[in-house]
């Protein structure tokens, strides 16, 4: 079970994983996420389910190296098995045709957003597609957003690779060269947080997904809370994905902090 | 007379029952004294999460207590016991020395006999409504400690029965969740001959007994020997599977699963949604306990985090909030306080985790009531700010309300804050079955005799149907769901071959 059939380097940091889980490749929608372990005293940690493929039963995940637990499993190497596998969790995104879409992808929440462009696109809307990422050898997933999207801008903060700057200005000269109907923003909470602000300057209907701490991913905990519209919604049941404009951005990013101090110490092995 | 009083008098009247019942004068049996549960010390206990407070009686102190049951001819004890175990009857059992009996007798009754001994608030149930307590005014006969004795003597004596199993008869059924309403209707299903999976989201099975509950109250060794059982029997355990998710109810009926029984508990944790109560440090007794009891992380070696503070305040006065307190010390709090709207009479913990913490040196601030979390610069919990309360008229519970004294308001010193004001129903399943009858509590409506719901080939049981509610209820609602689910079945299978 959950068996690592192919395992492929991105970038530095980032590795994607295809593992067999049939069942979730069969019942899970874009937008959906799982939750693993790996080691039997591992951490229970969210992960996008980016691809599956029906036939071979496989879900594809990809993984950016940032801590310990995302550690732990860039580790493990094609034929390994992951120990433990859950999902599709959260609510999938609500894909319909709208007209043109604004998909903004930053660093590793590229990954996140390939299906839904690809599901935006297969229900006959026009996409264009803002990657965004420190430098050249950062940005992953280029490509494959291409086969899905009428058109990319890259942007990176160094100018290594396409345009110099952010993920906000590429999108802001998007919006004032032709309507835009929605928009996607994923990426660091940070990031989410200021593409926010940019479409509710323009109006535009925005949706993020959200990657707080999780633990059991079935709204039994409370820890993903976020306040979305003045109340208090658990992300991992009520979300991922909110309206972004209705989002506390900054308690979100306070709170991706709440256990900062023992997560360095699990880092570095001082527990 | 029912069948059940009548096999009670059957039993009582059995030669060696008699005989005991002569063999000490009932002044005698009066005069002796409760026992007292053999305990780790509060200094040593409290430095480890795996030490179980509660360490047993000897076999010669059950015997002594068992000797003070008086073998009523209208046990009491028995009516406030929601699984009508015959009391008397295992008790008799262990002053006989028939320790192996004693534990044969609460397996007719009870799936969990070793959890319920432990856990269930005897106080209120069986022990409340001992002929001691009603008639005499003294301290009922230890029902859960002798309980408790006779299954764990019969687990530690190797000797544990596997009951008969039916021939298999192919009818498939599913339990959604693996607490113990799941775990005690898989237990009769099995035993009539279906084959039964159970299904549970979390990689651990056991429910609120494995993240909950926390060791120092219910090792899991003792949940993973009843698991064992269940699975020497044949039942199926799928973890990691999410019930409306990984496969939807059509999904599994086209795997064949005929009937299903869902036992998906009571989880969702309720927050008092104040200012200040989504500020980092301030969780759910969910989030605590869990990080703890399922995950490990009070252990070094564990991946999961854990915030330990120095100054911990838990809100609530239930067993969830006893556990979360008790566990704070544990995990090396300084202070660890208690704060509870009511007074310390209307907690609604067992009466022996109060004890316990109280031993432990949780400090106890009742009547009083938080109105705001307060943050630091960094932005992490600080202070609460609390309401004092005093105690008005009894509401509809029969409790009194507290209500608060107006501009009695200060601050406390914290830096972590753990809520534990109970649970809702999960919504997962309900929303997965849009023909579902739910109540305005968001339970899910059943037939109370049959716990059948308003789809026919669903039942359902435990807190998904009483709302955050206790260990035995559970375990009676998912026996009593087993019985009618197979007479469902039987019935159904019976016209198709007519026709
Ligand atoms: C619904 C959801 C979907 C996600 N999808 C993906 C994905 O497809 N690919 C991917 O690489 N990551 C994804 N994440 C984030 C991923 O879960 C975290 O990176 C991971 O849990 C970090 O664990 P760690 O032990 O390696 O790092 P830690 O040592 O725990 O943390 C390292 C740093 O990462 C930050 N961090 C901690 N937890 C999270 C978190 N949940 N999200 C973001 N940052 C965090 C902390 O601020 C910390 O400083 C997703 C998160 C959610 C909630
Ligand atoms: C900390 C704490 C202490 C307690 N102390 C006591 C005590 O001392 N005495 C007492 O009698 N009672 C106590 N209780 C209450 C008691 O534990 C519960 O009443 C009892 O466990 C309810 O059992 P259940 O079978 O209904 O569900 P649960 O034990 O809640 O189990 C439900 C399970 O279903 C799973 N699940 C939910 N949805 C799905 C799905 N869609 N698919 C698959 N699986 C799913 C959940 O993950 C969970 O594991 C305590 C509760 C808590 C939280
Ligand atoms: S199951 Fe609970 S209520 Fe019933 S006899 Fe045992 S301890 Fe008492
Ligand atoms: S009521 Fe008390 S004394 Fe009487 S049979 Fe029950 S436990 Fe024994
Ligand atoms: S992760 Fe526990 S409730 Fe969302």
């Amino acid at each position: 079970m959950n068996k690592i059939v192919e395992k492929k380097q991105l970038s530095e940091n980032v590795f994607k994983f295809v593992v067999e889980a049939p069942m979730i490749a069969r019942s899970r929608k874009p937008g959906n996420f799982v939750i693993l372990r790996v080691g039997s005293k591992g951490e229970r940690i969210p992960l996008t389910i980016v691809n599956s493929d029906l036939e071979k039963g496989t879900i594809t995940l990809i993984v950016q190296n940032v801590g310990l637990s995302s550690g732990k499993l860039c580790q493990l190497n094609q034929g390994e098995e992951i120990t433990d596998l859950v999902g599709p969790l959260g609510k999938a995104t609500h894909i319909h045709k709208v007209g043109t879409i604004l998909a903004l992808g930053g660093g590793v929440g590229i990954a996140p957003l390939y299906p839904i462009v690809e599901a935006f696109k297969k229900a006959g809307n026009r996409v264009i597609t803002v990657l965004a990422a420190r430098n050249r050898e950062l940005l992953i997933l280029e490509e494959e957003m291409r086969q899905w999207s009428d058109e990319v801008i890259v942007m990176t903060d160094d100018g290594s690779y396409g345009r110099k700057g952010l993920v906000t200005e590429g999108a802001e000269e998007v919006i004032k060269r032709e309507k835009v109907d929605e928009c996607v923003a994923i990426g660091p909470a940070i990031m989410m947080k200021f593409c926010a602000l940019l479409t509710k300057k323009y109006n535009i209907p925005t949706q993020v997904s959200l990657n707080t701490i999780m633990v059991d991913g079935t709204g039994m905990c409370g820890a993903c809370r976020v306040t979305v519209n003045g109340e208090t919604k658990f992300t991992c049941v009520d979300g991922p994905e909110f309206n972004a404009h209705q989002i506390d951005f900054d308690e979100m990013l306070k709170r991706l902090q709440a256990y900062k101090r023992e997560e360095d110490q699990a880092r570095t092995g001082k527990k | 007379m029912t069948a059940a009083k009548e096999k009670q008098q059957q039993e009582r009247n059995q030669e060696w029952r008699t005989e005991l019942r002569k063999a000490v004068p009932n002044k005698d049996r009066l005069a002796i004294e409760r026992v007292k549960m053999n305990e780790v010390e509060p200094h040593e206990r409290n430095k480890s999460q795996n030490i179980e407070v509660n360490r047993g009686l000897t076999p010669e102190q059950a015997q002594r207590e068992a000797s003070r049951c008086m073998d009523c001819a209208n046990p009491t004890c028995i009516e406030g016991c929601p699984v009508s175990i015959d009391i008397p009857r295992f008790i008799k059992y262990i002053e006989r020395g028939q320790f192996l009996n004693a534990a044969a007798t609460l397996k007719e009754f009870s799936a969990l006999p070793a959890v319920c001994g432990r856990v269930c608030p005897q106080e209120k149930q069986c022990e409340i409504k001992c002929f001691y307590t009603q008639k005499m005014k003294k301290a009922p006969v230890a029902i859960g400690y002798l309980e408790r004795f006779a299954a764990d003597y019969e687990r530690e004596s190797g000797k544990i029965q596997i009951p008969d199993v039916a021939p298999g008869n192919g009818i498939k059924v599913a339990a959604i969740g693996s607490g113990p309403a799941s775990l005690s209707f898989a237990g009769d299903m099995i035993k009539f001959g279906y084959e039964v999976t159970v299904f549970e989201a979390l990689h651990e099975i056991g429910g609120v007994l494995k993240y909950g509950i926390p060791e120092f109250r219910l090792p899991n060794a003792i949940v993973d020997v009843e698991l064992e059982n269940l699975k020497n029997m044949g039942v199926r355990f799928e973890k990691n599977f999410v019930v409306g998710r990984t496969a939807t109810f059509d999904d599994l009926k086209e795997l064949g699963y005929e009937c299903f029984f869902i036992g998906s508990g009571a989880g969702l944790p309720n927050f008092m949604n104040i200012p200040g109560e989504n500020l980092n440090g301030v969780m759910s007794s969910n989030e605590y306990l869990t990080r703890v009891n399922l995950m490990a992380a009070n252990q070094e070696d564990s991946d999961t985090p854990v915030l330990r503070g120095k100054k911990v305040a838990v809100i609530g006065g239930g067993n969830t909030a006893m556990d979360a307190v008790r566990t704070a010390i544990r995990l090396g709090a300084e202070k660890a306080m208690l704060i509870y709207r009511r007074s310390r009479e209307e907690m609604p913990a067992r009466v022996e985790e109060v004890k316990h913490a109280e031993e432990e040196g949780v400090e106890f601030h009742n009547l009083a009531n938080p109105i705001e979390y307060l943050a630091n610069a960094e932005g992490r919990v600080a202070k609460v700010r609390l309401q004092r309360m005093q105690l008005g008229e009894p509401d509809a519970s029969g409790r009194r309300r507290p209500v608060p004294i107006e501009g009695a308001i200060d601050e406390m010193d914290i830096d972590i804050a753990i809520v534990a004001i109970g649970v809702s129903p999960n919504p997962l399943i309900p929303a997965c079955l849009p023909g579902l009858k739910m109540t305005r509590w968001h339970t899910i409506e059943v037939n109370e005799e049959t716990m059948q719901t308003s789809i026919p080939e669903f039942f359902a049981g435990g807190d998904i149907v009483r709302g955050g509610a206790t260990v035995i209820l559970a375990m009676g609602d998912g026996r009593r769901a087993a019985a009618s689910m197979h007479k469902y079945l039987t019935d159904k299978h019976a016209g198709k071959e007519n026709k």
